[in-house]
Parts: C-alpha cells; structure tokens; sequence
C-alpha cells in the first residue's frame, strides 16, 4: 500500500523492464508482420510476458498464479504495452477475462481458469455490453435456458442458478444470441459471456444477468471475425446456438462482478491511453527538433510548439487521472464509479487529440502507411469508443457529481 | 521528451514516514497551543514560522525544519483544518515569491530580518519587474541601477505592480550594464517602499479596483547589503522568483470541488431555476477538467522534493488559467441577463461578474499563456528557440516600443 502517486522503486524498475522488453520483442516491424498476420499475435512472446515476466497478473491473487501487486503495478505494465502497441489478448484475458474471473465468489471457477490468463497460456474474452461506459444489463442480447439433468432428479433446479449442494452438475445451461464486437473474441480460448437467465424451467426471475464460461470447442459456437480500423486489435462476432455454458456468477453477483470489471477496464484501458500519448509526444517533439522548413527546425515555429506544449499538458493530465483511477481502485480512496469515469473522460479525449495532433506536426509523412502515425491515431479513436465514450462517461460523472451529490 | 516525466516525478518518498510524523506532530503542537479562532493573523502565523512549518524546507530557525519540501503538504492539510488563516492570501507575492527567493539568494542577516514579518504579513511585498517597455519580453527592461559608493541608484519606471500600495519591501530587477547582452546586464535587489524617491501610483483596471500601481523610482538609494546574488546574475535570481510565482499561482486547490469550481458549483446548486441541458453537460466538461488539474497538482506535489519547482511548474499557470476563464465564462452564460449587471465600478462587491472580469486577467499575470507555451516547450520538452534578433546585441542597441 502506498500513497497515490509515490510509486515505489519496483515499479519503476517494472516500467523500465517491460518497457526493454517490448523494444526487443515487439518493435516495429513486427507490430506490422503481427498486424497483418491471421492471428494477429505471436502466442510465444505473449507467454513469455506471461511467464517469463509475469507481467500479466499483476493484480490476480497470488494464488491464482498473480503477484496480487493490485492495479496501479498492472497500470503500468499497460502503459508500457500500450506505448509499443504490442500485440496480443490483452483486453480479453487481461483487463477483462482476468478481472472478471477474479471477482468471481466461485473460488474452484477461478482457481480453473485464472491461473492460464495469468500465465498467457491461454486467452480470454468477454462477451458483455460495456460500450456505454458501465456494465449495461439492458443490453444483454444472449439468453440462458437452465435444464435440469436427469443424474440430479429429486432435486430442483434453481432458477437464479444458485448451485445445489451436489454442485453445478444439476442445473445445464444453453446459450441463444448473438454479441458483436467482441475483443480478442475469434482465438480466444474461454469465452466469457453474459446471458440473461430464462427458458423453460423458470418462471420468475426473467431478466437476471447471469455470467456464463463457454469453452472454445464448444458446439453451436460461431465466431467471425470482424475487420477492424485498428488492425493491432481484434474484435470477432460471437454467435451462440444452444451452446452449452457453465454458470460462473448468478444474479445478482454477476451483474456486480461485471460492474467492476468495467470499472478496472476504465482505469486499465487509460494506462494504455497514457502511453501511447506519451509515444506519439515523443515522436513529434523528436519530428519537430529535427525536420528543417524555412532553414530552421519546425519545432521552432510557435504554432508546431505550442502543438507539442498542449499535447503535454494533455499527456500529463491523463497520467494524473489514470493513476488516481488505479490507486483509487487499489485503495478505496475515491468512489470507483467516479474514479473510473473520470479515467475515461480524460484519457480518451488526451489520446485521440493527441493523435490527431501528431499527424498535424507530422505533415503527409504522418499520413502515410510507413510512418508509425495512423497505427497510434487508430488505436487511439478505437479506445475511446471500447468501454464507452468521454460523453458517455461524463453523462456518468453528470450523475453523480451533479445531480445524485449535488456539489460534493 | 526522452525520458519519462513520469520516470522525474516517480522518485519522491517512500521513506520519508518518519519525516511526515514530526511535520504532523509540530502542527497539531502548534494547534494545541493557540487557537487560531481567538488569535491575530500575524500572531498565529508567527508560532506556525517558529516552529518550523512556514516553509517546512528552509531551515530551522527561518521558518523550517530542513525536511523535503513535498512534506509541506503534511503541515498544511493540520493547519488548515484547524481553522490557520491562509498565509498565502494574506501576504501572495511576499510567501508565494519573495520568501523562496530570499531563501535561495539572501544572506543569513537580511533572512533573518525579513522572513518572519513576510510570512506573519506584517510586512507586505510587490514584485517590481514589469515595465511599460518590458512584460513578456522581461529581460529587455530599462530601470538603471547605477554604483554609488556603498550602494546603488536606482531611476525607472514600473508597471502593473500588484499590492505597491500596501508593500513594505519590493523585489526589484534593475539594469546595471547597458552595454551587456539583455540578459547579462541585469541584478536584483530588495527595495524598501518607504524609501525616498519610491512614488506609487493607483492603475484601475477591468474590474473597477485598483490592485495594481505604477511605482515611479527616482533616485532611490539602495544599500549593497540589500543586493540578492552577484551584480550581473539578475536573471538567475529572477528565474527562482517567477518559477515560485508560477507554481504559487498554479497550486491547484487541495480538495475535490474547492477552487474555483466550488462557484460553478454552488452556482449550480443555488439556482435549480437556471438549469438546462446543455449546462449540465458544460459544468460537468468542466469539473472533470478542474479534477484533472487538481490530481496533475496532487501529483506534482508528491514529486516535489527539497528542489524549487522546474519548469513543469509551468503546467499548472497555465492550465488553471485557461480553466478560471472557462469556469466564470459558463457562470456568465448561466447567469443569463443576471450576468449583465455590476453593483458598482467604484467599490465593486465580490460578485460572480467581478470574478469573470478579474479571471481574463489570469493568462497574462504571472507569464501570459502564450509564454508559458514557448516555456513547456523550449524548457520542458526541449524544442529549438524561436529566432531572436536581440541576441549577443548589447542592450542598448535593442530596438524597443
Ligand atoms: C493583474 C495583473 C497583475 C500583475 N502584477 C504584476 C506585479 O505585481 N509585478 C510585475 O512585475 N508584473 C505584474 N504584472 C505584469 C505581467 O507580468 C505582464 O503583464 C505580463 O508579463 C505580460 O506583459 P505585457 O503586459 O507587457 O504584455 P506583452 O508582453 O506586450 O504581450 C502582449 C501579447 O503578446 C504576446 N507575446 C509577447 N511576446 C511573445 C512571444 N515571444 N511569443 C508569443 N507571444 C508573445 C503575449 O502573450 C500577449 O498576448 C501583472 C499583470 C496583471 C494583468
């Protein structure tokens, strides 16, 4: 436990190794050949960080195979992941699956499936409406139907998904519908997925979340991936036709297990946010000491400075605001709601003018498909929309702040 | 930037615990033994510089306990809870400013003598650096200091002296060397006000007030003893004094919805009558704006160490500047047609409109937004000047207007 924004000597050391690492594993020029690949990233050096480093379970319970460092270690890793843009499950087996899973009250579930996330060994990816900033339950498109399996005859099945004292084995769960735009959803190895609790043994409790395990082969399961903007990310269509699911978390647990991971999703995605800014800063004040027009560096002309000066200002206010998000998590020391969407407010909107403002210093080499520019300026409008909007997120903030609190 | 920001603020303390239980100790001592409810200003203030927690990193017997300056924070959040008046407020140029610059470039005599007075407030301070020739462009200034046996004279002229007519003691930068390059021809000085030849004179200004002065020297004598570094490193000692100038400025409020915001905030509260829409989402833009200021502050805090504020003090002048102006602009656009009247412009009552009008002056005092942009750039993130015509060039042969 330490106090908000005196990170301690190792994770000073952590950001100096990971940061090494990426430049030796994941520059450039394999960004690209990853990019274009049908997998998208190269499952060795994803295990390496996983178990070499063992950067990717930085906040699991140690357990389960984690450092339980708590978020703001994590944070950092992400930042520097993000800053190199290495490619890889992160935001489905690590800001999601990971999260999700280790806010499970089922311990054998977690005891399962974390420790292969943890390790990189496996992938994950969740398939739950997170894009208006917060778990949306509303907008939960899969439906679960219970079946009662005749080996647990004599005993009923528990519509909310309570497990009898026999365990799971006497409620089977079936998995209809559809959800789009799910990250890392194509290779993913466990599919995580929020389905409304229904069918035919119930009859009260219609529209309880539940959250479900499905495993990759299993059968009825259609994943089509999705062409993306930002060809470093991949995001599939997931298509369930009764496909069998393992209960995980019944309402009401589910749906607070997946309010908390939008929470973390918020705080973690900003680190990524925060690094790739502050690499687009560097790249353009490097760009701007050294491209020559009217016989002087550009970097001398007031307009391209005062650029690079606000890309500061905005780089560095992201950084506040994304550890805040961290330490607050970690510590309690904020209202997680506000932590998070304060996060994300600022840190979309840092990055996506950060980006924008990058290609600006850069003039048409910044436009170009060789130059690093778009792949950052991509990832960064992709962000912004992932696990909701700045709007979205400030109309969160408007509640809170103003019309639940008054002024706080 | 090549190395992180993050990597410079990283390094402050995890070791300074112990450090932390003293400073706390010294303040709830101090509380313990005056109330502040009860007691003159100067009087509680004076036991707070006794014991060390006027500038917790200056050294004992001058107002502090030699300990990080990150610790200051410590003190200050127990003495303002107990209710400690805001030495800040009660005295800006001369605690915000002049005690940093004192501390770096005064001998021990003249800290002894000032440090106290300037931190109780019984003793006000201005800074006398502006002129009508020289602002932004502050090194081209033309007040001459000229050698007079044991001391100097002093003729000039200065401008937009804030707090002139209430001042003690002046911070002065004044030429010494024509024939130098700008920048070299310059030393600094403490001037007393009451000194003969030191004519202050009323500027009104937007709001109706007169904060500020035109302060005419005329032949004014100064004694070398009150001369801070070498003749010639003016504008070192100058840098100290705007770097304090802008990190005091740029301090952001300590708790969330404190500052500035608290008017928007409360405006919005008080007036259920005047909401819309549009405005909700407006205030709420800006108190997360104000949220990322205030944590870019809490941060900058913790990573100060024993060193004075570097130039990434700059981010916050600049930032809190521009975020005043957008908060008193949405007070004005809430307030509607309210918003259109001002009591008086001979004695003008603390109102929403009088805070709009000072706010447009916040992105010019203290290095006007457009500066501190060259100053993040050039000095933070290391970008090539601008093309200067003055450079090398004695002073004198500078065209000036
Ligand atoms: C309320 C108030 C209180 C003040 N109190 C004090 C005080 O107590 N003591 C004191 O010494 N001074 C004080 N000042 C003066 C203040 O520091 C100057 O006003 C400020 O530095 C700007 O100088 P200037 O007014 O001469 O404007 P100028 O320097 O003439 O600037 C005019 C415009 O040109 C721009 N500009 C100038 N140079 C550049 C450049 N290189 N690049 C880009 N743009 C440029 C400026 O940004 C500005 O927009 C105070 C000012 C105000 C408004």
């Amino acid at each position: 436990m330490s106090s908000e924004f005196a990170w301690s000597t190792e994770q000073v050391e952590l950001r100096r190794t990971v940061r090494a690492f990426a430049a030796a594993a994941s520059p450039q020029e394999e960004v690209r050949r990853l990019m274009a690949s049908p997998l998208g990233h190269d499952p060795a050096v994803w295990s390496r960080l996983g178990e070499e480093l063992g950067v990717l379970g930085l906040s699991a319970d140690e357990e389960y195979g984690g450092a339980g460092d708590g978020l703001v270690s994590q944070a950092v890793v992400i930042e520097e992941l993000g800053r190199a843009l290495v490619c890889g499950p992160l935001l489905g087996s690590v800001i999601l699956g990971a999260t999700a899973l280790g806010a499970l009250n089922d311990t054998a579930a977690r005891a399962e499936l974390l420790p292969g996330l943890v390790e990189g060994r496996t992938s994950a990816a969740l398939a739950a409406p997170l894009h208006r900033g917060g778990f949306d339950p509303a907008a939960v498109t899969v439906t679960a139907t219970a079946h009662q399996h005749a080996a647990s005859a004599g005993q009923t099945a528990s519509p909310d998904g309570t497990t009898s004292p026999d365990g799971a084995a006497t409620t089977g769960y079936t998995l209809r519908g559809s959800v789009p735009y799910v990250l890392d959803g194509a290779a993913a190895d466990l599919l995580l997925v929020a389905a409304t609790i229904g069918g035919a043994d119930t009859d009260d409790d219609d529209g309880a979340v539940g959250l479900f395990a499905v495993n990759a082969d299993a059968a009825g399961l259609i994943r089509e991936s999705a062409p993306t903007m930002d060809l470093t990310r991949r995001q599939a269509t997931v298509s369930f036709n009764d496909v069998p699911a393992r209960l995980l978390a019944a309402a009401p647990e589910a749906t607070a297990v997946l309010a908390t991971t939008a929470e973390t999703a918020a705080v973690l995605l900003a680190a990524e946010q925060v690094g790739a800014a502050q690499y687009l800063l560097d790249l353009s004040v490097e760009y701007a000491r050294t491209r020559l027009q009217f016989g002087r560096p550009i970097g001398s002309f007031q307009a391209v400075k005062h650029l690079c000066a606000d890309m500061l200002v905005l780089v560095e206010q992201a950084r506040s605001v994304a550890y805040h998000g961290a330490w607050a998590l970690d510590e309690g020391t904020d209202d997680p709601r506000i932590a998070a969407s304060l996060a994300q407010s600022v840190c979309s909107r840092a990055f996506t003018q950060v980006a924008a403002m990058a290609v600006q210093v850069h003039g048409g080499i910044g436009f170009t498909w060789e130059h690093p520019a778009h792949l950052y300026l991509k990832r960064a409008y992709t962000d912004a929309a992932l696990f909701g909007s700045a709007e979205a997120h400030q109309e969160r903030l408007a509640q809170l702040v103003l019309d639940e609190a008054g002024a706080p | 930037m090549s190395a992180d920001t993050a990597d410079a603020l990283v390094a402050a303390g995890t070791s300074q615990d112990d450090d932390r239980g003293s400073v706390e100790r010294a303040a709830r001592g101090v509380l313990a033994g005056i109330d502040p409810a009860t007691t003159p200003t100067a009087e509680f203030l004076g036991a707070c510089y006794d014991a060390g927690l006027a500038w917790v990193h200056f050294p004992v017997g001058f107002g502090g306990l030699g300990l990080p300056a990150g610790l200051q924070a410590a003190a200050d959040a127990i003495l303002a809870a107990g209710g400690r008046p805001d030495p800040f407020l009660n005295n800006p140029i001369g605690v915000g400013m002049a005690g940093p610059t004192l501390h770096g470039h005064a001998d021990e005599e003249l800290r002894a003598k000032l440090l106290r007075p300037l931190y109780t407030g019984e003793q006000m301070w201005a800074q006398l650096f502006s002129e009508p020739g020289a602002g932004s462009d502050l090194a081209g200034l033309s007040t001459r200091a000229v050698r007079d046996g044991d001391g100097w004279v002093v003729d000039g002229q200065k401008v937009w002296t804030s707090l002139a007519h209430l001042a003690s003691w002046a911070l002065l930068l004044a030429r010494t060397d024509p024939d130098l390059p700008k920048h070299r021809g310059l030393t600094y000085f403490i001037v007393d006000m009451h000194a003969p030849g030191v004519e202050v004179r009323p500027l009104r200004q937007a709001t109706g007030q007169a904060e500020f002065n035109e302060v005419y020297l005329t032949g004014v004598r100064i004694p070398d003893t009150q001369r801070l570094g070498d003749i010639g490193q003016g504008w070192n000692v100058a840098m100290t004094t705007l770097m304090n100038e802008r990190s005091a400025i740029g301090d952001s409020a300590l708790g969330r919805g404190s500052g500035t915001i608290a008017d928007a905030l409360g405006l919005w509260r008080d007036r259920p009558d005047l909401h819309s829409p549009a405005l909700r989402l407006r205030l709420t833009d800006l108190w997360t704006q104000a949220e990322a200021y205030r944590l870019t502050g809490e941060r900058a805090r913790v990573a100060r160490t024993a060193g004075p504020p570097g130039p990434e003090a700059s981010i916050g002048k600049l930032v809190g500047a521009e975020l005043n102006q957008k908060i008193y602009d949405f007070c004005m656009d809430m307030l509607g047609p309210e918003g259109t009247l001002y009591d008086s412009y001979d004695d003008p009552a603390d109102t929403l409109q009088r805070r709009f009008l000072r706010a447009r002056a916040n992105t010019i005092e203290g290095g006007t937004s457009q500066i501190l942009r060259n100053v993040l750039g050039e000095r933070v993130l290391r970008l090539p000047g601008d093309v200067r015509v003055d450079t090398g060039k004695p002073w004198r042969d500078i065209p000036r207007g």
